[in-house]
């Protein structure tokens, strides 16, 4: 008997054996398809496991954590939720991450290799990275003042450091609080749904995310063209434009809001912002030069970062000379954000040198030592330095004494242009009041701020809807804030 | 040889100088290496988890302790000769399932099993020290093989009687305590099997008409045979109890085959299992259930429901990798609710790692090892089938839960000796050990004043 007892233990044996291959196989080989599995949530807990890193704006946090004592510890809460979500974006355990949330997300939640002490530190301690911080560039004030000035209106605002592109506000209206997506409650789901539903976007970030049609802001860009390509060398001499002027190849007649366009100089028509002298300057300087001025604005650039992408504003490189025309006073396919508009005052304000926006000043480790930093930025020069001085000197026209008086500030330089873009099929919706502009106070040195603002408001009389009336008393608040006057 | 009076006188000569080292000494060293193993663990859980010492460490620590020199003391005073492994093994195994369990209950604070499994460990090594104290000699229950069939059996349909939990019949609730009666009903029927076995094997190896090359024997020595696996598959469909049936017969076909050993019969019993395996698997709806999801375990994602408990268990093994998350610090209670029973071997696997679960599975094979060592020194054949039958049944039970959460085989609802939450379970694994050693302290004994085995 005893033998078969030897082969009993033998089997017995190869039932060992057999579980000690098969747990090799799942722990060892297996494991990192397993371990990446969607289903498996060990990701996700470790994610939530420690609070998340904060996003500061003027070095106190505009977020934070709570400890719900879950699965999913750690929860992500706002100070000022509605203020900052444009900029923050949110950070849901059901949702994922948008804007810097997402953007910075290596950073908050401990992730990012740069953290870690030495490389593959993480690896061997087997241990998820302390989360770090990130610094904005955000101006407080600013952000305040461009909120209240949109007092819950559809709209966004952008604000620019010219000399740096950091950027100082960014803003859009009607806001949502990010922390009601925070966690993975029904309450989260609930939110997520109303939010999504809503007719009014509050979760759309108009201020990067939405192209709306530039109107007669645009009109700086289509004078930067026309004096640096010399067809304008002389601010105040006379233009050949005709009032109506017919669209080239076709019967439309394009008019002004008011009277008194025919042949004037560049800076009378800069001032009260005459559609017939632009549309002419744009032909005149030909879709070449206008694509090339446009484009060194930021135009058809897709790959624009802040971290986070903004949507790509765009000008119709193959058009006919009619709508060269109306692309030039910022219709047809002429769209732009908020953002682009605020580089396009930004550029001219700082001589004419483009400097990349950027949203993040730093990250930093919990202890405050710099991690990274925002790092040497693109800078180009879109326009010739004598250009800009006259873009300036036509944008101050314009507040002095033009269109754009409400956004005067007293013990300041302020230049601005007006826009009140059409829009719909054949023009029938409310227009859309923009602002942009630049702001130098009497003591600085080069001009501090430049703002766009965007204002879509749906309520209001057609007729009130003006760049001048609507859009620029927020941008004088949000550059008084800035100069702090 | 030719001198007759030398065979005569051999029996008078003098006992060698050597006696048969008892090792009770080890015993003890081993025991306390095992308490202080357990105690370990359970800071190391505390520590992980909250960065103290669990207040109750010391407490547990003394428990485990006092529990383990009982049984000692009971194996020191009346078997003296016993192997002195599967004590400490056992010790060390249910000391690490008290932590596994206790570590799971952090994460459940409405269902605390920790204090419950402590109670019935106790009533386990109570009822080891109880058969280690009154049984004198393993060979008095060859006496009692027909009322222990009686009594599994009648264990076994108890169930059937009660509702479904979990979709298997096996449970009975009486109060607050479920019992599992199918554990009590492995024991008895090892004991059967054994007697049975011994008192037939001669009738079964070398009666009966011969096939083509397989001796058949007669009716009326097949009829049990064909009963016992009839029994198995019967118990598996009423009771939807895979593991146990299964079990039952990998048993039932071993002991045949040490008993007669006929190849034949292990070619027979493998036959029938597949072919009752297959049956069952393709008809009831519950076993086949299982199959599925053996064979495409993660086919509830795919299809949008989420992982069932077998992916969250092959996660939990992965999470693990060679070296382990560390106690306490893994996230296996996504398994579900039969974390703590069905799947504990999971939380071993994905915080002690690769590493700890090869020396868990290392433990009971040195368990089985010791009791199939037990037989071979053994010269009747009823103590010889009795200690292989015993060792057997951790072996296939660890084979076919460990397996089972592996993936290596379709998962069935049984319990891991002695580290899985259930009362039933702890109390017949300690039973087995205790039957362990006194097998092993009858056949070592045997030698004592000769050469050893």
């Amino acid at each position: 008997m005893g033998k078969y007892i030897r082969h009993a233990s033998g089997f017995c044996a190869l039932m060992l054996l057999a579980l000690l291959v098969n747990a090799a196989r799942v722990q060892v080989v297996q494991a990192g398809s397993y371990d990446h599995n969607p289903a498996n949530r060990r990701a996700t807990i470790v994610r939530y496991q420690q609070p998340r890193g904060d996003i500061l704006v003027g070095g106190s946090p505009v977020t934070g954590s709570k400890d719900t004592g879950e699965q999913l510890r750690y929860e992500r809460t706002y100070l000022d939720g509605p203020l900052y979500a444009p900029v923050t974006g949110f950070a849901s355990q059901q949702y994922g991450t948008t804007f810097l949330e997402h953007a910075e997300d290596g950073v908050l939640s401990g992730t990012d290799p740069l953290l870690t002490p030495f490389p593959l530190w993480n690896d061997v301690t087997r241990t998820p990275g302390t989360a770090g911080n990130v610094l904005t560039t955000l101006n407080r004030a600013a952000q305040q003042a461009a909120y209240r000035g949109l007092a819950g209106r559809k709209g966004a605002v952008a604000a620019i450091e010219p000399a740096t592109g950091r950027i100082l506000a960014l803003v859009s209206s009607p806001s949502y609080d990010p922390a009601e997506l925070s966690g993975n409650s029904a309450a989260s789901a609930a939110a997520w749904t109303r939010l999504n539903r809503d007719p009014e976007k509050p979760m759309l970030n108009r201020a990067v995310r939405q192209t709306y049609p530039p109107g007669s802001t645009f009109k700086v860009v289509t004078a930067a063209a026309a004096l640096d390509a010399g067809v304008v060398t002389d601010l105040d001499a006379l233009t050949d434009s005709p009032d109506p002027y017919r669209l080239p190849g076709t019967t439309t007649r394009l008019t002004n809001e008011g009277d008194g366009c025919r042949d004037n100089s560049l800076r009378q028509a800069f001032e009260w912002s005459c559609n017939t002298v632009f549309a002419k300057l744009g032909v005149d300087v030909g879709v070449r030069d206008m694509t090339d001025t446009a484009e060194g604005f930021g135009f058809n650039d897709a790959r624009m970062r802040v971290p986070f992408s903004a949507a790509t504003s765009t000008f119709d490189t193959s058009v006919d000379k009619a709508q060269l025309a109306l692309s030039s006073i910022g219709q047809y396919n002429t769209r732009a954000t908020p953002l682009q508009m605020a580089m396009v005052a930004a550029a001219v304000a700082d001589d004419g040198q483009l400097h990349t926006p950027y949203l993040v000043e730093r990250t930093v480790r919990q202890g405050g030592e710099t991690v990274a930093g925002s790092g040497p930025r693109p800078v180009l020069q879109v326009m010739r330095p004598s250009t800009a001085a006259a873009l300036k000197e036509l944008m101050t026209g314009v507040v002095r004494e033009g269109t754009g008086t409400n956004a005067a500030i007293r013990g300041a330089t302020v230049g601005g242009k007006t826009g009140t873009a059409q829009h719909g099929i054949g023009n029938s919706g409310v227009p859309y009041a923009w602002f942009v502009s630049w702001a130098q106070g009497n003591e600085g040195m080069e001009p501090e701020v430049a703002v766009a603002v965007v204002v879509e408001d749906a309520s209001a009389d057609r007729g009130e809807i003006s760049g001048g009336g609507d859009a620029a008393p927020i941008a004088r608040e949000v550059m008084r804030a800035v100069l702090r006057r | 040889m030719t001198n007759a009076g030398t065979a005569v006188a051999a029996p008078q000569a003098p006992a060698p100088a050597v006696r048969l080292a008892r090792r009770r000494g080890i015993e003890l060293a081993l025991i306390m290496l095992a308490v202080l193993l357990s105690v370990y663990g359970y800071c190391a859980v505390g520590l992980a988890r909250t960065g103290a010492v669990p207040p109750g460490a010391a407490g547990y620590g003394a428990g485990l302790g006092v529990l383990a020199l009982c049984a000692h003391l009971a194996v020191r005073v009346r078997a003296p000769y016993a192997d002195p492994l599967p004590l400490p093994i056992a010790v060390l195994l249910n000391g690490l399932g008290l932590v596994l369990i206790y570590r799971l209950d952090l994460e459940t604070p409405g269902h605390r099993e920790a204090p419950a499994q402590l109670v019935w460990s106790t009533l386990g090594v109570g009822l080891f020290i109880g058969v280690v104290l009154l049984l004198r000699d393993h060979r008095v229950l060859q006496r009692y093989a027909y009322v222990s069939v009686v009594a599994a059996l009648a264990l076994l349909l108890l169930p059937s009687l009660f509702p479904a939990v979990n979709g298997a019949r096996i449970w009975i609730r009486i109060g607050g305590f479920s019992i599992q009666p199918g554990e009590f009903a492995k024991v008895l029927l090892a004991v059967f099997f054994a007697a049975y076995l011994a008192a037939n094997r001669n009738a079964l190896a070398y009666t009966g008409r011969r096939l083509w090359r397989l001796q058949f024997p007669t009716g009326r020595v097949l009829g049990p045979i064909v009963t016992i696996w009839l029994l198995s598959v019967g118990v598996l469909v009423l009771e939807r109890d895979l593991g146990t049936s299964l079990l039952f017969f990998g048993l039932f076909v071993i002991l045949l085959y040490v008993a007669t050993g006929r190849t034949g019969w292990l070619a027979v019993g493998l036959l029938l299992a597949v072919l009752g395996a297959f049956a069952v698997g393709r008809l009831e709806p519950h076993v086949n259930g299982r199959i599925e999801d053996w064979l495409h375990p993660f086919a509830t994602i795919d299809a949008g429901l989420g992982p069932n408990q077998l992916s969250q268990s092959l996660f939990a093994f992965a999470a693990g990798g060679i070296l382990g998350a560390g106690l306490g610090l893994g996230h296996s209670i996504l398994i579900g609710f039969a974390a703590k029973s069905d799947f504990i071997l999971a939380t071993a696997g994905e915080e002690l790692g690769l590493a700890g679960l090869a020396a868990i599975f290392l433990l009971y094979a040195l368990l089985v090892e010791r009791g199939y060592r037990a037989g071979l020194a053994l010269r009747e054949p009823f103590g010889r089938l009795l200690a292989v039958g015993l060792a057997s049944i951790v072996a296939l039970q660890v084979f076919v839960i460990a397996g089972g959460v592996t993936g290596l085989i379709p998962l069935t609802g049984m319990a891991m000796p002695f580290l899985a939450q259930g009362g039933s379970s702890v109390v017949t694994n300690w039973a087995i050990v205790a039957l362990l050693i006194r097998v092993s302290d009858s056949a070592r004994s045997q030698y004592d004043g000769r050469e050893a085995p």
